[in-house]
């Protein structure tokens, strides 16, 4: 083991890190933000949009993200829309994210039946009211397992990032072992690198999860 | 004649070509007690939710102290404060205690004061036998006191008329019992009911009045003593039959 080159090259891998978080964070804010969009949507079955909600989920959800990197980085272009790496990154994420956080908003508000929400009418709940104090708590319970689960996934699809150039950490150790050699060192930090990264996110994760279980009792 | 609370004029209900109310008139008086009987499909649920404005009805009108009722509008949401509904499903709310499942909508929607809310909502759950079980979750209740609790979540809200929909028919038997003793206190302290039921000597025993329903249509009416001495239609016989056991 060359401890020389771990020291060495450390702060590369910390600045990769550093990029992959944050262009990992706005990506899956984003696909937040499409996913409640979506889903609210196809929930109140909102014509014309619902559709087109359903046709993105469909193309996002069955295309892999590198082929969508691939037709952001190397096909628009072709078509004059040129973009950075980090926004290829960013829009990449959140088109593939926002169809999987669709869907896990969309599996909790219809896993509330029915017969609360016109319970909640009869009592004189307003449709927002009814939403905020009966439909979303008991969607959350079910919503929130999901959304964790898909932000690790998304944080771990980053990996393919370095498709696009994208400095990333798969970048970082690609080009050291290219160059150097160093592939187990490369490696051992590569994999250290994403721990450190998604482990901590994780372990909050599961902590919720096990409070909503309780809360759900 | 005493104040009417509802009135149902020539009440049509359709689903597609299914016409499953079929013209009905019917009122109900204050502090009266109508029990609405009939072969399961006949339309009683349907009654009770068009009530409410849950349905949107294709003919004839449903009002409340005058005030229609109509699916959809904006005045409804004043209007179903003054109706109670207790649905055949337990539908508390299963993420709040009983205490929060009473209280939140004369909080939220008619924003009465939390500390009296709560002291009233103390007295229903005494009043019903349940007041250990304040803080508990639904899913720790059995289903007669699912029922209960339901049936305080909708008086809280001081409503003029209380629409019950078969609301022991989901109850193992032995639960049956405590949940319609509750609404036979109701009816003595004369509360306005609307109780759709299968079980015949309650409705003897709760009713004003007698609705025997079938086809969409009201069938035949009348005193409970005499409506299940003598039916006077064949159709109310038959379907009185149904519930003596014979070999
Ligand atoms: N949402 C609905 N869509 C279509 N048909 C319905 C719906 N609700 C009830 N029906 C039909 O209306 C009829 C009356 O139903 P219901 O009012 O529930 O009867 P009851 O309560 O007397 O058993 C039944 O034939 C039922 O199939
Ligand atoms: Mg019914």
């Amino acid at each position: 083991m060359d401890f020389n080159f771990i020291q060495k090259f450390l702060p590369m891998y910390a600045e990769a890190a550093r990029l992959t978080l944050i262009i990992g964070v706005i990506g899956i804010a984003l696909s937040v933000f499409i996913g409640l969009m979506c889903a609210l949507v196809k929930y109140y079955r909102v014509p014309v949009a619902r559709q087109i909600a359903s046709a993105y989920i469909e193309l996002s959800r069955n295309t892999p993200l590198i082929v969508q990197l691939f037709f952001l980085y190397f096909g628009l272009p072709k078509a004059g829309i040129v973009w950075s790496s980090e926004a290829c990154g960013i829009i990449g994420l959140a088109f593939l994210g926002g169809s999987y956080m669709a869907e896990s908003f969309l599996g909790g508000l219809r896993s509330v039946g029915r017969i609360q929400i016109e319970s909640a009418e009869s009592l004189g709940f307003r449709r927002l009211q009814t939403m905020r104090y009966i439909v979303v708590p008991q969607a959350a319970t079910v919503s929130v397992p999901a959304i964790c689960a898909n932000v690790i996934f998304l944080l771990k699809e980053t990996s393919v990032f370095s498709a696009v150039s994208l400095a990333d950490l798969m970048y970082v150790a690609k080009d050291l072992i290219g160059m150097y050699y160093n592939t187990w060192e490369a490696l051992l930090m590569l994999v250290a690198a994403y721990l450190v990264l998604i482990l901590p996110i994780s372990i909050v994760f599961t902590i919720l999860e096990r409070r909503l279980r309780r809360a759900r009792n | 004649m005493s104040e009417h609370i509802i009135d149902i004029n020539g009440l049509v209900k359709h689903f597609g070509d299914n016409a499953v109310i079929d013209g009905i008139s019917l009122s109900v008086s204050k502090g009266e007690v109508v029990v609405l009987i009939g072969p399961s499909g006949c339309g009683k649920s349907t009654l009770l939710r068009c009530l409410n404005g849950l349905e949107p009805i294709q003919g004839g009108t449903v009002t409340l102290h005058g005030e229609p009722v109509i699916h959809g509008d904006k005045s409804l949401y004043r209007i179903r404060q003054k109706i109670g509904m207790v649905f055949q499903s337990y539908d508390l709310f299963p993420h709040l205690t009983v205490l929060k499942n009473i209280t939140l909508s004369p909080i939220k929607v008619q924003k009465r004061d939390k500390a009296e809310v709560e002291a009233k909502a103390r007295e229903l759950l005494e009043r019903v036998g349940l007041s250990d079980k304040a803080d508990s979750y639904p899913s720790e209740l059995s289903g007669g006191q699912k029922q209960r609790v339901a049936i305080c979540r909708s008086l809280i809200m001081n409503p003029e008329i209380m629409l019950l929909d078969e609301i022991t028919a989901a109850l193992d038997p032995e639960m049956v019992h405590e949940v319609l003793n509750v609404v036979l206190d109701l009816a003595k302290n004369g509360t306005t009911m609307m109780i759709v039921t299968h079980e015949m000597a309650f409705a003897e025993a709760v009713a004003d009045r007698i609705i025997f329903m079938d086809g969409g249509v009201i069938v035949e009416e009348g005193k409970p003593s005499e409506f299940f001495k003598n039916p006077k239609t064949e159709r109310a016989q038959r379907f009185l039959k149904t519930f003596t056991y014979t070999k």
